[in-house]
């Protein structure tokens, strides 16, 4: 019992916390652990055939885009705020670089004018995200306005100006060269999971071991102790704004690889997907807790659900409600397990 | 004249006064602009096709008040609805039983929120986000997305309070959809500002543990506000199908976002405790006016979502910035007090 209460106390410490801060060891997470091993196992007894190969690849072709914009909607968690726009930022890069690659390469142009082409694209839509990060971070951390309300007002902006130049309509036909290239694997994993794998590594890295990574958390935790611990918390804030924008750009090259396509509608029903599996990974809601191991985590189980009841036949409406009531289920259990495993609690 | 100092003193710590100083405007420059907007008939109308927004509006700044926020609404409107309209067109059964049925669902669905909430500790936007998700895929995998068209008469018939012709043959109509939603504004008006309940509403959302501490019952707090959305929304839901003469599953999904900048232009404030009923009224009518007035200068309707982007980001900045230089904000970080 002794070191029950020494463990608490250091928990509710600074050492817990600098813990909690540093630690990111992939087995931290038991309960979601279990439930994508209970999963697998269910599925694979119940479906002949799913723990192969081919499930395997489907998968990795599956996750890339919802993890990439998860990882986008993440980092303003953290900091306690929310990036609304993330959808909307992906489409508007997805459709200007699909423009500009429309505009540049017609059929009779050859393979270096058309690498060139393909990287002016990739510049224009790196630079559009940044430039939205820019202002919407500005906008957050210099008028305090809550970044629900800001991010709303910068989707319903940017969604706006994509409808309207586009009148709704996809824009298609992108360069052989450039989906072949989003399309190749690599050891037999699709580029566009490596993109996700690199991007996860790249995002934990700096959440994790950087002093821009600790000031974030610090955000998430208490803005106004952080600001008074000589942080430049608008900096900062301007800084996970710029962040999340270009996770939406990376996203968007992969959108353009899968769907050959870019449109404004496309993966709007992503958005609450997003804040639903950061939060079933452990990101805490109110900031400050989160790392990004737990949402990798979340994403697996999600995406083991829905293919699993995909092969059961299942719709995929089904598959969304399920998906609401594992997020119930597990904060649930978040609630409850402090009554069962401290029946008499210290105090 | 000391009293209209006074006055315009009132005014101008009113946070929606701003706001009615931008309609007046906005108002101006449309009726100078687009002949057809300043008419009677215009303006009624316009009334009438936000009514239902307006319902929604009104249950969502009590949930916003009690420092909350809610995102399944138009969910639960559209499973209220569909399953009234089952009742109706399917079992035949009379209006009464229908409509009572369709806002006991969306009752129950509001308390189910509220025990998610308060008991299961979970936060308001990741519970409201959850139960949408279950509600509305349960909906759509139930109804196959099917609609229903053959609604009884009682339900999609006009009813016309009043009307009235003018010279050049434009009819003004006051409906039950306008008398619905003024009936709702009073008494979401009464409720939060002459009874108990909305004291401790508007306490709870400035300072939960405060609000404990003078002796407020939290629990049945919760359960007041979110039963109170998913009564309005139900309602909102059986006007909508009243309106446009069929329930469609899927009508309502995806105004929630409007809904929220509706609420929240009119002064209701994210971190709760902050909001009036004047105020929320006010937003919707900005809103309102802003797509009816492009509509009418011939703007693309594609371009409304960028003036209510543009709205929805100047209006909070200049609210947050005007009153930040009045007096110290109570949370600087802006994060709601309580999920």
């Amino acid at each position: 019992m002794a070191d029950l209460f020494e463990e608490r106390a250091g928990q509710a410490g600074l050492t817990g916390l600098m813990a909690r801060l540093r630690g990111g060891v992939p087995g931290g997470f038991p309960g979601l652990t279990a439930l994508l091993i209970g999963l697998i196992a269910l599925f694979s007894l119940s479906i002949p055939g799913f723990a192969s190969g081919r499930t395997a690849q489907a998968f990795m072709f599956q996750v890339p885009l919802l993890g990439l914009l998860s990882l986008a909607m993440v980092v303003p968690l953290i900091t306690g705020g929310l990036n609304l726009a993330i959808i909307a930022t992906t489409n508007q890069c997805a459709l200007l670089m699909a423009f500009i690659m429309n505009a540049l390469i017609g059929p009779e142009t050859g393979g270096g004018a058309a690498v060139l082409a393909i990287l002016a694209a990739l510049g224009a839509g790196l630079a559009l995200a940044a430039v939205i990060g820019l202002v919407t971070g500005a906008l957050v951390a210099y008028t305090g306005v809550h970044p629900i309300l800001v991010t709303l007002g910068t989707k319903s902006l940017i969604d706006g100006i994509s409808i309207y130049l586009t009148r709704g309509t996809p824009i298609s036909g992108i360069p052989g060269l450039y989906s072949a290239a989003g399309n190749a694997t690599l050891l037999g994993m699709p580029m566009t999971f490596l993109v996700l794998v690199v991007m996860t590594l790249l995002v934990g890295l700096i959440l994790r071991r950087t002093p821009f990574g600790v000031a974030c958390a610090m955000i998430g935790s208490n803005i106004e102790a952080t600001r008074f611990s000589a942080i430049d918390t608008k900096r900062v804030l301007v800084g996970v704004y710029l962040m999340s924008s270009l996770l939406c750009f990376v996203a968007a090259t992969v959108m353009l690889a899968i769907f050959n396509s870019a449109s404004a509608e496309y993966a709007q029903s992503y958005l609450l997907v997003t804040i639903l599996a950061a939060v079933l990974g452990g990101v805490d809601p109110f900031g400050g807790f989160g790392k990004v191991t737990g949402l990798m985590l979340a994403l697996t189980i999600l995406q083991v659900i829905s293919s699993g009841f995909n092969q059961y036949g299942l719709s995929n409406y089904l598959t969304l409600a399920f998906w609401g009531l594992t997020l119930i289920g597990v904060m649930a259990v978040q609630t409850i397990r402090p009554y069962l495993t401290w029946p008499r609690r210290p105090g | 004249m000391p009293s209209a100092d006074k006055l315009l003193q009132r005014l101008r710590r009113r946070p929606e006064s701003w706001l009615v100083g931008v309609i007046l405007i906005v108002g101006a420059f449309l009726s100078a602009a687009a002949p057809g907007f300043l008419t009677t008939a215009n303006l009624v109308d316009l009334l009438e096709s936000y009514s239902v927004q307006a319902v929604l509006a009104l249950g969502l700044f009590v949930v916003l008040v009690s420092g909350g926020i809610d995102i399944s609404f138009a969910a639960t409107a559209s499973v209220a609805q569909y399953l009234a309209a089952l009742m109706a067109a399917r079992l035949q059964l009379p209006g009464f039983a229908c409509i009572g049925a369709g806002l006991l669902v969306g009752t129950a669905l509001g308390c189910l929120n509220a025990t998610l909430i308060h008991f299961v500790r979970i936060t308001s936007i990741i519970a409201s986000i959850a139960m949408m998700s279950v509600t509305f895929s349960l909906l759509m995998y139930f109804s196959g997305g099917k609609s229903i068209y053959n609604l009884p008469d009682w339900w999609t018939d006009r009813i016309v309070f009043w009307q009235t012709e003018d010279a050049a043959g434009d009819l003004t109509r006051i409906t039950l959809p306008v008398v619905v939603m003024v009936v709702a504004a009073i008494l979401t008006w009464l409720m939060m500002t002459r009874s108990t309940v909305g004291r401790q509403l508007y306490a709870l959302g400035g300072n939960p543990e405060a609000a404990r501490r003078v002796g407020a019952n939290i629990a049945a707090l919760h359960y007041v506000a979110y039963g109170f959305l998913g009564f309005m929304a139900a309602l909102a839901g059986l006007l909508q199908a009243h309106r446009v003469g069929e329930s469609v599953p899927s009508a309502m999904y995806g105004t929630e976002l409007a809904v929220l900048s509706a609420a929240v232009l009119g002064g209701a404030s994210l971190s709760g405790g902050i909001g009036t009923v004047p105020g929320v009224l006010c937003g919707i009518v900005l809103l309102a006016m802003l797509q009816n007035g492009l509509n009418l200068l011939g703007v693309s309707s594609y371009f409304f979502q960028i003036v209510i982007g543009l709205t929805i980001l100047i209006s909070t900045s200049i609210t947050v910035l005007s009153t930040r230089s009045r007096r110290r904000r109570r949370n600087p970080a802006g994060e709601p007090a309580h999920g």
